[in-house]
């Protein structure tokens, strides 16, 4: 092993990431007094969260129509297909309000109504009393939401002067022998310098690992790092057969189209013009949850009534809607449709498809972002000092389907919850616990690895390869069939990581090595995904599974958990769904069947 | 005083070519501007013949392709490639855009690719950028007020009030502008450069904030704002279609009726 110089630092909180999970934990960590480091590999408002179009979902009920948080956490208790924890998602929706406002007060420029307040827009899902009409709820900063909120979230960490380490790669955790987390390793780009953060409390957020398909919104970062070090750390994933295909990724392209254009009128047609969601959903139409119109959309294209010289996608109409409402209210999509595809929303229609957009599954924490690894005795055994956040966290608020804007809300109320947390169990300024040498040297050990493997794999094409078997096997449907040979597939693709070659040497902003390591870290991620995919033998959600078409609540109402070992062995096992409120002001929510 | 960036070793030489496949038929090439910190070598320039038959439309599809296919140590920074990040800022043919909202066939003839200008370079096409970060949090760029409302709600501001913001909130803080403007070039120490004043006047603009007297005597030095000369190749180089130098004298005229 190559002998290297590493330089300590000792916080008593370290962040990993700067999307919008990390930075309001940050804000929130460091405004408290603790010592915060945040460390991102990109610079913090280039993190994926700048993406994010159509809105955070609150039940501030400015459109004046009624709603409240009860009737949001039932239409997202629904959504999730009753795989999500009811006592974490009534204190996501109840904390909603309260976030969003402090969202405000901060400084996001969120769009106005005519009284100056907020403006909310439709979002699909999400319904006044129970479904019996769509709800105003999605609080929009034009369709540029993520970008508003995370530039904002940047400007507070500004002013309280949390430490920023930019463009650090984190390579793994630093796991002490009893199983506690104290710290982290890091790459710094720049330089090729190793640094350990130690810290009482270690908080992942990370993101999500779109890039495990070949098509899909995500950014090119996207490539769920902490998960890996997670399942490195001998910690299980939970619930990662659940990816959400979002209906309106621009084909060709794979950038998104919010669902807020549906939202503001848009509405999808087949090659015969038909308006098909209307025989699909029809109280909700395009409007209904995202795994239902997905569905739709591939049964259209697969009975042939798709679009196109090759009927294989669907068309998305906003040329019915007034001019200076596109202008005002989605002038992003405008320009996105027009620089990707071409189209000019006031004339004709964008061709859209399916595309890989949201992780629900993750690392499982419990509320207040602790995170948790499954013992015989307890299934809610608590990690001491992990937590992790946001897109990787699987809290589970999302279940087998997230609903639109309850992404941004996770990241800020989770956020807002993790540095509550810490700061009631973090002690400023004391001592923190050390990892052993060994768990150092199994980091660089792994790095080493990476760096001076000469095999014959690019990684570019053995990451395609892999984007193809998922995009193949793991789709919008899925069969046992279709899931097994995936199964298969996928291990015979993983076993080639060991012929892999990275050609740059150099450690100065390495990226065909960092590219190596996101790809390591992929791998793990697609054979957790497509394993416990092909266990599951029932359709909820995102999963849906020709063989297995009903929802099987007696059998299967519970929470994956996998773990992965470094010869790629997994093991399984199961948690319940939390089917309990925190309080008396909401009552648990029966499983019914979800019709939209 | 007006300090000189230019790289240590500032003369370009000549570097690789990389053929495309013989069957290709559809043939651009690129050249782009190399540099690594790892040798003495001056910076050079290598020539890549790209396939367009298969590749996609923006010069970012084809910087990836490179990178996957003919040399995988082509560095750059990219993240979101559908241009809201900010990180694939470069100087393509001549202008300093965004890699992944420029469209290959918008250049004629061969795509020459360069870091930004007037940047200290780290490799390749990455400049080191922590100057104009420093600069960004030097004009304090978050909410000042001390008027939240009490009752837990939102502060109110009118559609009207909100649409001052339009067209400065929007910026993903690429650079291209500062690094198009030559005041910048020549003063970057002192001169905060279009985007940071862009960001400035976000502020100075939003009815919520209650510290606009204050952000205005900050920016009241003859080099921090008044550099601008209104060379105006910061509006037109920015890939978002945003007018920093609107902005700039949107300041100037605030400060005059001070
Ligand atoms: C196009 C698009 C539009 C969307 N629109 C909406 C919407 O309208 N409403 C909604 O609710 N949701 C939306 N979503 C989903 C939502 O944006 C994301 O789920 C959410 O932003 C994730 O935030 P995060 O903070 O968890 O992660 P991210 O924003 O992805 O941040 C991850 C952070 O971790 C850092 N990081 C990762 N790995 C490492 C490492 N190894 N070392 C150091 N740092 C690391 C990264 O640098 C980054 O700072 C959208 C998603 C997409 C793709
Ligand atoms: S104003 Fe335009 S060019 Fe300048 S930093 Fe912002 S987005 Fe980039
Ligand atoms: S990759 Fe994000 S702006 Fe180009």
């Amino acid at each position: 092993m190559t002998a290297y110089e590493i330089t300590d630092h000792q916080y008593d909180v370290v962040v990993v990431g700067a999307g919008g999970a990390g930075l309001r934990a940050t804000l929130g960590m460091a405004a408290s007094g603790l010592k915060t480091a945040c460390i991102s590999k990109v610079f913090p408002t280039r993190s994926h969260t700048v993406a994010a179009q159509g809105g955070i979902g609150a039940a501030l009920n400015n459109m004046g129509e009624g709603d409240n948080w009860q009737f949001h956490m039932y239409d997202t208790v629904k959504g999730s297909d009753w795989l999500g924890d009811q006592d974490a998602i009534e204190y996501m929706c109840r904390n909603a309000i309260p976030a969003v406002i402090e969202l405000e007060n901060y400084g996001v420029p969120f769009s106005r109504t005519e009284e100056g307040k907020i403006y909310q827009r439709p979002f699909g899902g999400h319904t006044l009393d129970h479904g019996k009409s769509m709800a105003r709820r999605a609080c929009a900063a034009a369709d540029r939401t993520g970008h508003a909120i995370l530039h904002t979230l940047y400007q507070q960490c500004l002013k309280y002067a949390a430490h920023f380490h930019i463009e650090y790669y984190v390579l793994d955790l630093l796991m002490t022998d009893a199983g506690e987390c104290a710290g982290v390793i890091a790459l710094c780009m720049e330089d090729g310098r190793l640094h350990r953060f130690w810290g009482q409390q270690t908080v992942l957020a990370t993101g999500g690992y779109g890039r495990v398909y070949f098509s899909c919104t995500s950014a090119h970062t996207c490539t769920g790092d902490g998960n890996a070090m997670a399942l490195r750390a001998g910690l299980p994933l939970q619930d990662m057969e659940f990816v959400q295909f979002h209906p309106t990724g621009v084909y060709g392209a794979g950038v998104l189209i919010t669902e807020g254009a549906r939202g503001e009128g848009g509405y999808l047609t087949n090659s015969e013009g038909e308006r098909f969601m209307e025989r699909f959903a029809p109280t909700a139409k395009d409007l209904a949850s995202r795994d239902v119109v997905s569905r739709a959309m591939t049964i259209e294209i697969n009975e042939g009534r798709g679009v196109g010289p090759n009927k294989d996608h669907i068309m998305l109409h906003l040329e019915h809607i007034d001019p200076d409402t596109l202008h005002v209210r989605l002038p992003g999509i405008t320009e996105t449709a027009r620089i990707f595809c071409g189209v000019d929303v006031t004339r004709e229609p964008i061709p859209v498809l399916p595309t890989v957009h949201y992780n629900m599954g993750g690392i499982p924490t419990n509320y207040h972002g602790e995170v948790l690894s499954p013992t015989d005795g307890d299934e809610n055994a608590v990690v001491p000092g992990l937590m992790a956040i946001g897109e990787a966290a699987c809290v589970s608020v999302h279940g087998a389907n997230r609903l639109g804007t309850n992404s941004l809300l996770d990241i800020v109320v989770f956020g807002r919850a993790a540095a509550h947390r810490a700061s009631e169990t973090v002690t400023a300024g004391a001592a923190v616990a050390k990892a052993p040498q060994s768990a150092t040297d199994k980091a660089l050990d792994r790095f080493d690895r990476m760096r001076h493997a000469n095999g014959s794999e690019s990684v570019a094409q053995l990451r395609l390869d892999m984007q193809h078997a998922m995009q193949r096997h793991a789709a919008v449907f899925r069969s046992s069939e279709s899931l097994s040979t995936g199964v298969q597939s996928m291990d015979k693709i993983a076993s080639r990581m060991g012929q892999l070659g990275v050609a740059d040497k150099s450690l100065i902003w390495n990226t065909d090595l960092i590219e190596a390591l996101e790809l390591d870290n992929l791998m793990g991620q697609a054979l957790v995904t497509i394993r416990s995919a092909d266990q599951r033998q029932e359709s909820r959600g995102a999963h849906a599974h020709e063989d297995w078409p009903e929802r099987d609540d007696e059998n299967w109402m519970k929470h994956t958990v996998m773990w992965l070992d470094e010869n790629n062995k997994s093991k399984l096992a199961y948690r319940k769904v939390a089917m309990n409120t925190l309080s008396n002001d909401v009552a648990p929510i029966p499983p019914a069947q979800r019709v939209y | 005083m007006a300090k000189f960036k230019l790289p240590k070793n500032s003369t370009l030489t000549k570097g690789v070519t990389h053929k495309a496949d013989s069957a290709a038929q559809n043939v651009k090439t690129f050249e782009i501007y190399r540099w690594s910190p790892d040798d003495d070598a001056n910076p050079r320039i290598d020539s890549f013949e790209v396939d367009l038959d298969r590749c996609g439309p923006m010069v970012l599809d084809a910087l990836i392709k490179i990178k996957s296919e003919q040399d995988s140590s082509l560095t750059f920074r990219r993240s979101c490639r559908e241009g809201i990040c900010g990180s694939c800022s470069m100087n393509i043919d001549g202008t300093n855009t965004l890699a992944c909202l420029k469209s290959i066939d918008d250049v004629k003839g061969t795509v020459k690719i360069y870091p930004l200008p007037h940047m200290p370079v780290v490799k390749d096409l990455v400049p080191d950028l922590s100057q104009p970060y420093r600069q960004l949090t030097s004009i304090e760029p978050w909410l000042k007020s001390e008027t939240a409302p009490a009752n837990g709600e939102e502060r109110r501001q009118s559609p009207a009030e909100r649409e001052k913001l339009d067209g400065l909130w929007e910026c993903v803080l690429c650079f291209s502008c500062s690094t198009a403007c030559p005041s910048y070039w020549w003063n970057s120490d002192e001169y905060l450069g279009p985007a940071v004043l862009l960001q400035a006047y976000r502020w100075i603009a939003d009815s919520r904030d209650d510290h606009k007297a204050e952000r205005l005597e900050a920016l009241d030095d003859s080099f921090a704002l008044y550099r601008c000369h209104t060379i105006m190749n910061c509006a037109k180089t920015c890939p978002k279609g945003l007018n920093p130098g609107k902005a700039i004298a949107s300041i100037k005229s605030e400060m005059a009726q001070r």
